[in-house]
């Protein structure tokens, strides 16, 4: 009688492959459709539409679930895959002095694991860029719909009510979740903190206890400047052009990474059919080539619009 | 058709044994029939070397009518040379251009050690066919005629293709990763197709793949390069098959 081996054996680990594979390919579409919001909505709808997205995939339990799953998923894939790739090159200490293996299988499948350590590069460099810049490290500019706000004070002599508009013209950056923001008092030019952010996006006058507007942890503009386009003052990134060449070349690299990836999933899971291989191989290659592509054109507009 | 003779030039791995170090060794050979088979061409080149007192080249051949699985050679880069669904017995000198530089290698895997110049040992397979790639029939008395069970035509033929399988290890050397899938996946096929086989088809798969796994071989990345350089043209469609019984076993095997 022999173990199973959920972990140890080949095609325990061909499944896991499989399985996250899959997984992380309806991943893409779902960041793909998230991204695409980015050159489809334009100007200050489609800065509010992003952000209030990307505010809606940090809160929802479900989203964040999912995101938990996307991360093991990346990291198994990444781990069995690259443990598979040193057992493969084990099981042949000695190579052939002369091979042609392109006369029996296609480039793409032969360099998956080449491949699949370039995404993981890539993967590690883009979350550094934004996942960890908008969770963790560095302070976000926050995205404040309302620019000015309106205090309403009655004059004691008069009885008058009169209407003050005060411009925010000062905005503090938020690190980890809302923090309480301010505006520079144009009188005594202190900085004044006037407001509470509560249940989530809105933002409440201190004193008042008055909603006076929303924000936003302004994720937009830091994917906007970061490839090339600069809004609210803030500096853009030098490096635009070598960062929208990379994340060019690397949807590349994904693209081959799929091309074989895609279908490979499903024979590995046994799902090998006559009537279904057609449709499968269809799918996968068409999903190899428009997914990737469309994920390219992104950067490369926001720099073209710059 | 009248016969035509080529000349050519051959670059050959020796190895004394299977502890010593080969090497890549070059021979000219003169008068190769176009109409000879490669192990034929290679009987020419040993009645060269004997003559000339040289030490002949080893290398695994038996029926030569491509039915026992005994030749291997990894010819110009592809297992079993240029052509397609043949072994090495059946490729002919034809295949090749006179004045050719033609590479003959063993099978590269860790499981297929060299024993000495082209030969290689591949008990590996065997080991992996004592794990579970049989049929336990009671002997003892009357014994049921095989036949005597119905199987559907259908089916019959797939499992007749699975078990066309020699035993080569042809997928073995062209697979990049060195893996045996399609040869284990056909013999874990030829059986599970059929009712005889369904009894212990669980423990089989399992035992069978354990096997595989201990001896070495590499892991299937679907290249499909196997399926392709296969004399029996096997099919992926087996591999699709042993990974569905494996992962049924995985999840219900006592």
């Amino acid at each position: 009688m022999s173990k199973s081996g959920i972990f140890t054996s080949s095609l325990a680990k061909k499944y896991w492959m499989a399985l996250t594979g899959l997984f992380l390919i309806t991943f893409l579409v779902g960041h793909l459709l998230g991204n695409l919001q980015l050159i489809t909505k334009t100007g200050e709808e489609g800065r509010r539409a992003f952000n209030e997205y990307a505010y809606f995939m940090g809160h929802n339990i479900f989203i964040k679930i999912l995101a938990y799953v996307t991360y093991f998923s990346i990291l198994a894939h990444a781990c069995i895959g690259l443990y598979l790739a040193v057992q493969n090159k084990k099981a042949r200490p000695q190579n052939y002095a002369y091979n042609r293996p392109g006369t029996n299988s296609g480039a793409a499948s032969r360099y998956m694991a080449i491949l699949g350590t370039i995404i993981l590069v890539f993967i590690c460099t883009h979350m550094a860029n934004f996942w960890y810049k908008q969770k963790v490290a560095e302070t976000v500019p926050l995205h404040v719909l309302h620019k000015e706000i309106t205090e309403e004070q009655q004059n004691p002599m008069t009885g008058q009510t009169i209407k003050q508009v005060i411009p925010i013209d000062y905005v503090l950056t938020t690190k980890g979740d809302y923090m309480p923001f301010a505006y520079v008092d144009p009188q005594s030019q202190q900085k004044m903190e006037l407001m509470d952010v509560k249940e989530g996006t809105h933002l409440y006058d201190k004193k008042a206890e008055l909603q006076v507007g929303e924000g936003y942890r302004d994720l937009h503009t830091v994917v906007m400047n970061f490839f090339g386009q600069s809004e609210q003052g803030q500096p853009t990134n030098e490096w635009a052009l070598v960062a929208v060449i990379l994340y060019v070349v690397s949807m590349f690299v994904l693209m081959f990474h799929l091309w074989h990836g895609f279908a490979s999933s499903f024979q590995s899971l046994g799902l090998n059919h006559k009537k279904y291989n057609g449709i499968i191989t269809f799918t996968g290659k068409a999903f190899a080539i428009v997914v990737p592509l469309l994920f390219a054109i992104i950067p490369v507009m926001i720099y073209l619009n710059r | 058709m009248a016969s035509k003779t080529i000349n050519i030039n051959l670059k050959i791995w020796r190895q004394k044994n299977v502890n010593s170090k080969g090497s890549m060794e070059t021979y000219k050979l003169d008068n190769v029939s176009t109409d000879s088979s490669f192990l034929e061409m290679l009987d020419q080149l040993n009645e060269q070397l004997v003559n000339s007192r040289q030490e002949p080249i080893a290398f695994d051949h038996d029926c030569r009518e491509g039915i026992c699985g005994m030749c291997s050679l990894y010819i110009n880069g592809e297992a079993h040379g240029p052509d397609r669904a043949v072994t090495t017995c059946q490729l002919h000198m034809r295949k090749f251009k006179d004045g050719e530089t033609i590479y003959v290698e063993p099978w590269r895997a860790k499981a297929f050690p060299v024993i000495k110049d082209l030969v290689v040992d591949r008990s590996a397979f065997d080991r992996i066919q004592q794990a579970g790639g049989f049929v336990s029939v009671n002997t003892s008395g009357r014994t049921m005629d095989a036949n005597a069970i119905p199987i559907g035509k259908a089916e019959a033929d797939k499992a007749f293709e699975a078990a066309t399988c020699i035993g080569c290890g042809a997928c073995v050397a062209s697979c990049k990763n060195a893996s045996a899938m399609l040869f284990v996946s056909a013999k874990v096929s030829q059986l599970a197709l059929l009712p005889q086989g369904q009894v212990e088809a669980q423990q089989r798969v399992l035992n069978m793949v354990k096997q595989m796994d201990e001896e070495g071989f590499g892991n299937c990345t679907n290249t499909g390069a196997c399926a392709v350089e296969c004399p029996k043209e096997i099919s992926l469609e087996n591999i699709a098959r042993m990974n569905r019984e494996y992962l049924k076993a995985m999840v219900a095997a006592d």
